[in-house]
């Protein structure tokens, strides 16, 4: 067993799905805040068709090309999304929903395609569906380094811009920062990290990475700062314990381990966080209940600074 | 009947109990749930048939509804905590889901279960498990299972039609009224469940969600009234289920995918040419009011 | 009769950390229109969610003719704010209208006739009546104003809440408005009314309810309608007091 967990490719493997949990959960913050969580479950199913009209052309596994194919599927499905929220009558969760499905829908009809004509690639569909950190190669795992580190750069080297464009879009337009070019990296930025991740999590379960992370942060801090810190760290220890852990068994997914650390994380945040745990709302509201009940039929407690909200 | 017309009739069923059920799906704002549904219900499956190691219809649907109510329930748990809805949707199925894979890998030794079965389904082998039913003949299980999915949403659908209305309107007005809000809405969980897991077995999740939101959508573009809308939704669903099937026998290829892309085709033909509120309709008059 | 048709004892509620209201005590007489005035975030709709219990209360107690909620439901009307609805949704003027029948027409059945023709007439008394069979979404602010006010006429209660039903319609409809108040008022119905326009306060309401967080004044216009009471609900703010002034001047003109 010992010789499973520290043969250099298993920590090879850590490695990057840690790299890619810190990258999730630093853009996962960021959704979190655009109010866009289930966007990334929706680029990540309308990425599959791209995967696999990448591999029909090249006619082989090879990471880099599966992933151009993924970003441009997922690109434009987010492209199909915003038209069809803003020209027609549609609401955004049900144009995500529609892309998600149809989308997905002509990936497995390609893919039924490649399994028919080709040299049969069974596995493939497999690794993506839930993810098989296990399965990839050396050069995978740099070029998902590589991609991870770009994406957490990118995040933050523009902090503040960040900071301002998800909280004061009128202000950041007023010191010159351009909403959208800054949508245009956020799109970009989170194609990445779906694509990046499609391989060790899996087109259905990436998400979670880059949702589960950023609750659970929100539950310990009200600052914007140590709320992306924490989805980071959150999001890197989940993709290092779910890799860990399924290394244990033979065959074992990777991307429903990963999700369970993450959701043991999320419980763990939801009882006991600093800010918004439940221990600490029943104690604010035994204690407002507390204060009311005690000056009941007296006036009312007058307070300093009058206005609020 | 004929191998095709089993399987065209079977995929028309899904279209049409799903058509229905996601007009209000969408008009509740919900079309999410239907994804996060099709997902968890595979947990369900899986509990069932750990408990019982049967893969029957019977407990397949009981599971099913548990994981659906399961999965209704968490998501607005956690959203009266105030976590973003779609956040709390995205933590309970990606979670629950993640459960019934492990568990699949785990304990159910992979014997009659497989994640990739129920995401894609199989539908090329629905006219080979047969049942016999009494007065009408032999017929493929799924079709029957369908059959009585069907004739139960029409009916609940049919009985609370005014307050699925007003629930999905105006669900302050309808407490007021007293109309219970909260059993309807899990009423209607319910109903997806059900509806979910029938058709989960016969064409898999995505399909699932496909003919969930895109039939309802499109027809959201074609009218402004509700009962035309659920006839129009009903219709474009078994119109993807024939249009799909052609489809995946002209290109050789699978026909639960094609059915979900089906769909897309007339959501397009609606976006673009829909008289009401299509995209050319609105270059044509641009302002209606 | 009683003498008082609403009762409000010590009522508070928050939300999560913040409270919203906070010890909110007064009495309602039946027959009045009372206006409940306060600046942006003072609590005004809270208020009226967490009498109808669409809001969980934190403490204190609310009656209708002395009366728990639950046991007079049918008696009361509420009007939510236009923008609680998605007016998307695919039905009628006539059939929104309809809605406000529901609770009487009762579980699994379906609409008559009879309901048809009280909804009809409703919207007849809003000045609606040719746009009965009209989609809501292409009615007019005001005239989706106008619909839900026909509703809650349908629903024919004695008390009425209303949230703010005069905010952005146009000035026909809120004649229209006022008068089916007035009317509500002669008929010895009770409505208390989330309003924001200061300037037509005294003249729309005989009695109001100026709250911030909690109750700052109550009383019949003329008496707690002061100027004192208006600068202590919205907390002495001298930015906002001046443009009470100018919004006067600007109304004399």
């Amino acid at each position: 067993m010992s010789s499973i967990l520290f043969s250099s490719n298993t920590q090879w493997v850590l490695l990057s799905t840690m790299i890619l949990g810190i990258a999730a959960g630093t853009i996962g913050a960021i959704a979190y805040w655009r109010k866009q969580n289930l966007m990334s479950d929706a680029l990540a199913h309308a990425a599959l068709p791209g995967v696999v009209i990448a591999f029909l052309l090249s006619g082989e596994k090879k990471l880099y090309l599966l992933i151009i194919g993924a970003a441009a599927s997922a690109l434009i499905g987010a492209m199909f999304i915003q038209t069809i929220t803003t020209v027609s009558r549609i609401s955004e969760d049900t144009a995500m929903g529609m892309i998600l499905s149809v989308f997905y829908g002509l990936g497995i009809m390609l893919l039924a395609v490649v399994n028919r004509s080709s040299s049969g690639n069974q596995s493939g569909l497999d690794s993506f569906i839930y993810g098989q950190a296990a399965a990839m190669t050396r050069s995978d795992v740099y070029t998902m380094l590589a991609l991870a580190s770009v994406v957490i750069l990118f995040i933050l080297l523009f902090f503040k811009e960040w900071k301002v464009y998800l909280f004061d879009p009128q202000f950041a337009k007023g010191i010159g920062i351009s909403h959208r070019w800054m949508d245009i990296l956020y799109t970009g930025l989170l194609v990445t990290t779906i694509v990046i991740g499609i391989q060790a999590v899996g087109v259905i379960l990436i998400a979670a990475l880059l949702i589960i992370p950023a609750v659970s942060a929100r539950y310990w801090t009200e600052s914007f700062k140590v709320m992306v810190l924490l989805s980071a760290l959150f999001g890197g220890l989940s993709g290092a314990l779910g890799t860990l852990i399924s290394a244990l068994g033979s065959g074992l997914p990777t991307g429903p381990f990963i999700v369970t650390a993450a959701a043991t994380c999320f419980v763990i945040a939801l009882i006991f966080g600093k800010e918004r745990g439940l221990l600490i709302q029943k104690l604010h509201f035994n204690k407002q209940k507390g204060r009311y009940e005690k000056h009941a039929g007296q006036t009312a407690p007058v307070e300093k600074g009058g206005g609020m909200m | 009947m004929t191998y095709s017309a089993w399987i065209i009739l079977t995929a028309s069923l899904v279209g049409l109990s799903c058509g229905l059920i996601g007009v209000f799906l969408i008009l509740r704002k919900m079309a999410m749930m239907a994804d996060a549904i099709s997902h968890t219900v595979l947990l369900g499956i899986v509990l069932a048939y750990i408990i019982t190691r049967e893969t029957s219809g019977v407990y397949m649907v009981i599971g099913g509804i548990f994981a659906g109510l399961l999965t209704a329930y968490l998501v607005q748990w956690l959203h009266s905590l105030e976590v973003q809805h779609d956040a709390s949707m995205g933590i309970v199925f990606t979670t629950l889901f993640a459960i019934g894979v492990i568990l699949i890998a785990t304990s159910t030794g992979n014997a009659h279960l497989d994640v990739q079965h129920a995401l894609m389904g199989e539908i090329t082998f629905i006219p080979f498990n047969t049942v016999t039913i009494p007065g009408i003949g032999e017929m493929p299980k799924a079709t029957f299972l369908l059959l009585i999915i069907f004739s139960v949403v029409s009916l609940f659908l049919l009985l609370f039609y005014k307050e699925w209305k007003i629930t999905s309107f105006d669900p302050a007005l309808a407490a007021s009224l007293g109309i219970p809000v909260a059993f309807f809405h899990y009423l209607f969980m319910s109903l997806v469940s059900v509806t979910t897991v029938a058709a989960f077995d016969a064409v898999g999740a995505i399909m699932v969600v496909a003919m969930l939101i895109t039939p309802p959508a499109s027809a959201y573009l074609w009218t402004d009234r509700l009962s035309i809308m659920l006839l129009l939704s009903g219709t474009f669903g078994v119109l993807s289920a024939v249009l799909g099937y052609a489809l995946a026998v002209w290109i050789d290829t699978s026909i639960s995918g094609s059915m979900a892309f089906a769909t897309g085709l007339i959501f397009i033909a609606s976006f673009l040419f829909a008289p009401k509120h299509g995209l050319i309709a609105k270059y044509v008059r641009p302002t209606s009011n | 009769m009683q003498d008082y048709v609403i009762e409000v004892e010590n009522l508070s509620a928050s939300y999560r950390k913040t409270p919203v209201i906070e010890q909110i005590a007064f009495k309602v007489k039946p027959g009045t229109l009372t206006g409940i005035i306060g600046p942006n975030g003072a609590g005004k709709s809270t208020l009226i969610k967490t009498m109808l219990q669409l809001h969980p209360s934190l403490t204190g107690e609310v009656t209708f003719f002395g009366k728990h909620y639950k046991s007079v439901k049918k008696r009361i009307g509420y009007v939510p704010q236009r923008g609680s609805v998605d007016w998307d949704f695919p039905t009628t003027a006539l059939d929104v209208v309809l809605m406000g029948l529901y609770g009487k027409i009762g579980l699994m059945k379906w609409p008559r006739k009879e309901h048809k023709r009280r909804a009809y007439e409703a919207l007849e008394k809003m000045g609606m009546a040719t746009y009965a069979s009209r989609q809501i979404s292409q009615l007019s602010g005001g005239q989706q104003q106008r619909v839900f006010l026909a509703r809650a006429l349908a629903q024919d209660a004695d008390i009425y809440f209303m949230d703010e039903p005069l905010a952005g319609v146009d000035a026909a409809t809120e004649r229209a408005i006022m008068k089916i108040l007035k009317e509500l008022k002669e008929q010895r119905k009770t409505v208390m009314i989330v309003h924001h326009d200061l300037q037509t306060v005294a003249e729309y309401f005989d009695w109001v309810l100026l709250i911030n967080r909690t109750v700052i004044a109550h009383g019949p216009t003329d008496k707690a309608f002061t100027k004192e009471n208006i600068i202590k609900t919205y907390g002495g703010n001298l930015k906002w007091i001046k443009e009470v002034e100018r919004r006067v001047v600007h109304s004399v003109q």
